[in-house]
């Protein structure tokens, strides 16, 4: 078949007619692919070139290192220490198992956690460092860095994790550090990143706590590049950060030692206050706990103890706990009613074993009676009528105001989890809080620190400072940050009349000193560190009058929950006093058998700065005490670390 | 039998052959191709392995194809035209077979130096046969209803089997290119607008019916449309892909992020950074500049194709040419739009720049035949 060209060319020119238009409609579709690339990459450019940043780059923390926490004395009581942990990265292992097999015969491996280790491994990528095992020691480590060509995928990483080298002694002082909760989230308002660090540690309770921001530092940060699935490809840049600010503490820790040991197994607690500028050298609660145990993660049956047990180990007794003064409190009700001219320091008050007050009999510890009581005798030998009959003339609300002048019913502020208010109660605190009247009563119980009064360890030991210097000396807890020291605590004075401090003084100088004072025994036997006291034996209950009857009124018969307090204020030297103590022994039964011999061991070990002879001691004492003080050297603190203590 | 048809006197005969080919054409396909070994060699991390080497392996080897087909007389391959189709039908249909048997889902038949699939060899045997049929079809037929069924058939019969594989962009490619050839062979229009208003109709009526009683997809099939319209909606499923790429395409800006500079392709934030989505790479590490630049090579190919065919009064040749052009632009065009988010995600890869051998084979066999038309066109 032969075409003519009039059809070719007719065909030819049909089909480039065409041609155009499908070329036409190419254009078209060209032209909005080339808008669509314009939009893209020029128009939205900068959006997505944010987008793709973000796709690649991860910020990372860098956790700063946490300040230390140093005792008076340069000790470290709160320190960080290398821990080493272990860490399997999945993909350089090869075969996970044989490699695990091999590690379990270098390094002791729990196999629970062996087991979440596996289950870990298999549910991340396989690029994911995972925790074998935590808290190696040393040699540990060596090993296994020593095999590493048998053990791929194996390295071993060490961190930082806080180690309290005194252990149980402080740890109601320093408190402790764990891994930040949901609660503790809700609870703070706190908008530093580091907190969503997983496992990130701050301050629990304690110094800790209370000195968390300063310690804690600020976070560096890393930027690192990852992939599509997550894996890092290298770092970017680093700000490094800032370390927590260092904290030394006005706390002398081999002094605070001495105390725990010396509370021992009593549920109690004791302060030692310097007089110079109201430092707390000791601040004890007993018994105690390990705070180390808490770092690590404490375990069910240790949680369970420390909560179950009935002397409180987790309560801060010394700061926290609040107990009716007893007859500790009576300086303060002489002194109100002295300042008020209601009595003279000569006066006598007649003491036949009990006061009657409208109708209610008041008894004194003593049932026969002291006789004719003046001001020193009544402190000296703790005769109850002479508060009585004063307390009725000066009134409740003098009382009460001169407590809290003496730092009584008033909170210290200080850095330790809860400090306690106590209570000087007053006609308006009864109406506001009871919504009852005073009653002439609670003013007689009021008058020897019973009723409704209550106070801490630590408000005893202020008040008796205060008394010893006449100045308004405040607590002081932490002795300088980074460096830059705190404000001393050796306030004005007070505005008491000097001679009737001088005789208050000089009474509670006699209640240790002379040979019928009610601490006579627990005196100091050396003439230029004489201790000044006031013995307290506070009761829990009443003794009713089916129990007088009975004659069951000694503590020893009675359930521990139901005995007296025993209490004991004191300062010394007599003439120039730098230390006041105050001890109180939770049911621990009288004043002066139990709480001043506890505290006149404290205060000889404040005053020689470690042990004291024995001759300063009453001899009768000596082959006891010796013995005594031979045990406690040996003694080591649950969770102390040695060497760390030097 | 047309070669007689003509004054085929100026017809260049042995190796001057060589000289009358359309160079620019070559030297526009190589500088594509190079683009996509730069690529290659970008997204492997900076090394000539796995793929840049083997791309162009197969280069070399689709550029000496190309040459043997281009010597070949046009009118000889319009001759067996027909037989081309047979035998990549069958081979299709072969294809089917394995898979019925229960080989997977497989699209290739090993030939042991590469992997032919039969649905890449159809593309280029669907041009020859629609060209060779419009050139024998006398010119007032072109129009006739019984006429137009026979070409429709031979489109839909490849188109169904590939579309079974399932391959839907390569289904997509056939029926598009098929359609074009018959509209630049003289079609009326009227049946064009006639299936392109039905198809309006469809789409209306797909999206119409969801939810109702005569729904017409499935409700996955639904899914998938809607994360085509808005990736966002499924930011780490399907739609992850997309918006990656688009995310790698516009953070190219101007001038792009410099060579092997791409962050989302060299952190795999990409999917199938080397085959479907390599232009996303490209985009991001040479801008719009760059991309744009590779969009010009590709319109200049296709300027140089329908220049050829205009040239050119052979019926069989010009068509031949206009549709190879037309495959090439739909390859590209889907892809671009494709991964630009313009059309969902198909599978179509980027011609001459995506790794892949039996694409690469098949256009470059394809434009040996555009080159044999050149060739042998009547003076």
């Amino acid at each position: 078949m032969k075409r003519n060209t009039k059809d070719v060319d007719e065909s030819a020119r049909r089909i480039s007619r065409r041609a155009l238009v499908v070329g036409a409609v190419q254009l078209g579709i060209v032209g909005g692919l080339g808008l669509r690339m314009q939009s893209l990459q020029i128009k939205q450019a900068d959006q997505f070139r944010l987008l793709a940043e973000e796709n690649r780059i991860n910020i990372r923390l860098i956790p700063p290192a946490r300040g230390l926490i140093f005792d008076l004395n340069g000790r470290p009581i709160a320190a960080n220490e290398q821990n080493y942990r272990i860490v399997m990265v999945r993909e350089d292992a090869g075969d996970v198992g044989e490699v695990l097999e091999r590690l379990t015969k270098l390094v002791p491996l729990d196999p629970e956690d062996l087991a979440r280790a596996m289950e870990e491994m298999r549910r991340r990528s396989p690029f994911v460092p995972v925790t074998i095992a935590d808290r190696l020691t040393w040699e540990d480590v060596a090993r296994v860095n020593v095999n590493t060509p048998a053990l791929p995928g194996i390295t071993a990483e060490v961190g930082l994790s806080r180690v309290y080298p005194w252990g149980a002694d402080l740890g109601h002082v320093v408190g402790y550090v764990g891994p930040v909760s949901d609660y503790d989230l809700s609870r703070i308002d706190d908008q530093d990143p580091l907190l969503q660090i997983p496992k990130f540690q701050i301050g629990k309770t304690g110094a800790e706590n209370k000195l968390e921001r300063r310690l804690r530092g600020t976070a560096g940060t890393k930027r690192i590049e990852v992939n599509a699935v997550g894996r890092v490809m290298r770092e970017l840049d680093r700000k490094e950060g800032n370390s927590g600010a260092d904290v030394q503490l006005t706390i002398d820790a081999r002094l605070q030692s001495y105390v725990q040991a010396r509370l021992d197994n009593e549920s109690a607690g004791a302060v030692v206050l310097d007089l110079e500028n109201g430092d707390l050298r000791a601040v004890a609660s007993a018994p105690t706990f390990d705070p180390n145990m808490f770092v690590r993660g404490i375990s069910v049956a240790n949680w369970r103890d420390l909560n179950e047990n009935k002397y409180r180990p987790l309560a801060a007794k010394a700061v926290q706990g609040t107990y009716p003064p007893g007859s500790t409190f009576k300086m303060v009700t002489v002194l109100a009613a002295l300042e008020d001219g209601k009595v003279t320091p000569e006066e006598t008050v007649r003491c036949k074993g009990w006061v009657d007050v409208y109708g209610t009999r008041f008894h004194c510890w003593k049932r026969a009676g002291h006789g004719n009581m003046n001001l020193h005798d009544s402190l000296k030998q703790s005769c109850d009528s002479y508060y009585y009959e004063i307390s009725q003339r000066v009134g409740i609300d003098k009382i009460a105001a001169m407590a809290r002048k003496l730092g009584l019913g008033i909170k210290h502020d200080l850095p330790l989890s809860a400090v306690a208010a106590g209570l000087a109660p007053d006609k308006a605190w009864k109406k506001k809080v009871r919504n009852e009247d005073w009653r002439i009563g609670d003013t007689v119980n009021a008058s020897i620190g019973q009723g409704y009064v209550l106070s801490s360890p630590l408000q005893l030991a202020i008040m008796a400072g205060r008394l010893a210097t006449g100045r308004t000396i405040t607590p002081r807890l932490i002795r300088a940050i980074d460096g830059v020291e705190e404000p001393s605590g050796l306030g004005e004075d007070l505005g008491l009349n000097e001679n009737y401090l001088r005789r208050v003084r000089a009474a509670m100088t006699d209640v240790s000193n002379n040979a019928r004072g009610t601490a006579y025994r627990s005196r100091i036997n050396v003439p230029d560190m004489k201790m000044a006291g006031k013995t307290g034996t506070s009761q829990v209950r009443r003794i009713t009058a089916e129990e007088r009857a009975r004659g069951v009124t000694r503590n020893a018969d009675l359930p521990w929950e139901r005995r007296d307090h025993a209490l004991f204020v004191s300062f010394a030297p007599v003439e120039n006093p730098r230390f006041a103590v105050a001890v109180i022994v939770e049911h621990g039964g009288g004043g002066s058998t139990i709480a001043a011999p506890i505290a006149r061991d404290i205060m000889l070990q404040a005053l020689y700065d470690g042990e004291p002879p024995l001759d300063a001691y009453p001899s009768a004492d000596r082959g006891r005490i010796a013995e005594q003080q031979r045990k406690i050297r040996e003694r080591v603190p649950p969770g102390s670390k040695g060497q760390d203590r030097a | 039998m047309s070669y007689l048809a003509y004054n085929a006197k100026y017809v260049p005969t042995g190796f001057r052959k060589l000289m009358f080919m359309n160079w620019a054409i070559i030297v526009l396909l190589t500088a594509v191709a190079g683009y996509g070994f730069i690529m290659l060699y970008s997204v492997a991390g900076g090394s000539a392995d796995p793929w840049m080497s083997a791309q162009i392996k197969r280069f070399g080897v689709g550029m000496a194809m190309l040459v043997g087909v281009a010597m070949v007389p046009i009118w000889f391959w319009r001759n067996v035209s027909a037989v081309a189709f047979g035998v990549s039908v069958l081979l299709l249909i072969a294809v089917e077979l394995f898979g019925a048997v229960g080989m997977g889902a497989q699209r290739w038949i090993d030939l042991g130096f590469m992997r032919l699939q039969p649905s890449e060899l159809t593309k280029i045997t669907l041009v020859m046969i629609l060209a060779a049929y419009y050139d024998w079809l006398p010119t007032d037929k072109t129009s006739r209803p019984l006429w137009v069924l026979v070409p429709v058939m031979i489109i839909l019969f490849p188109t169904f089997l590939v579309l079974r594989q399932p391959d839907l962009g390569t289904a997509l490619l056939l029926l598009m290119g098929g359609a074009t050839i018959m509209f630049l062979a003289g079609v009326h229009w009227a049946y064009f607008a006639t299936v392109f208003a039905a198809g309006i109709a469809a789409l209306v009526a797909v999206f119409q019916g969801r939810g109702t009683s005569w729904q017409l997809l499935k409700d996955y099939q639904y899914r998938r449309i809607d994360t085509f319209l808005d990736p966002s909606n499924d930011p780490l499923g399907a739609g992850y892909h997309i918006t990656q790429a688009k995310i790698a395409l516009g953070s190219g800006g101007w001038t792009g992020r410099g060579f092997m500079q791409g962050t989302q392709s060299r952190l795999n934030f990409l999917p199938e950074k080397h085959t479907d989505f390599i232009f996303t790479t490209l985009a991001e590490e040479f801008g719009f500049v760059g991309a744009f630049a590779l969009l010009i090579l590709y319109v200049l190919i296709i300027l140089f194709c329908v220049a050829s065919a205009m040239g050119n009064k052979d019926r069989f040749a010009s068509l031949l040419t206009l549709g190879v052009a037309m495959t090439f632009f739909l390859f590209f065009a889907v892809n671009m739009a494709m991964v630009t988010g313009l059309a969902p995600v198909v599978g179509v890869p980027l011609p001459l720049v995506s790794y892949g051998g039996s694409a690469m084979l098949v256009l470059l066999i394809a434009f040996g035949l555009v080159q044999s038309a050149h060739v042998h066109r009547p003076r």
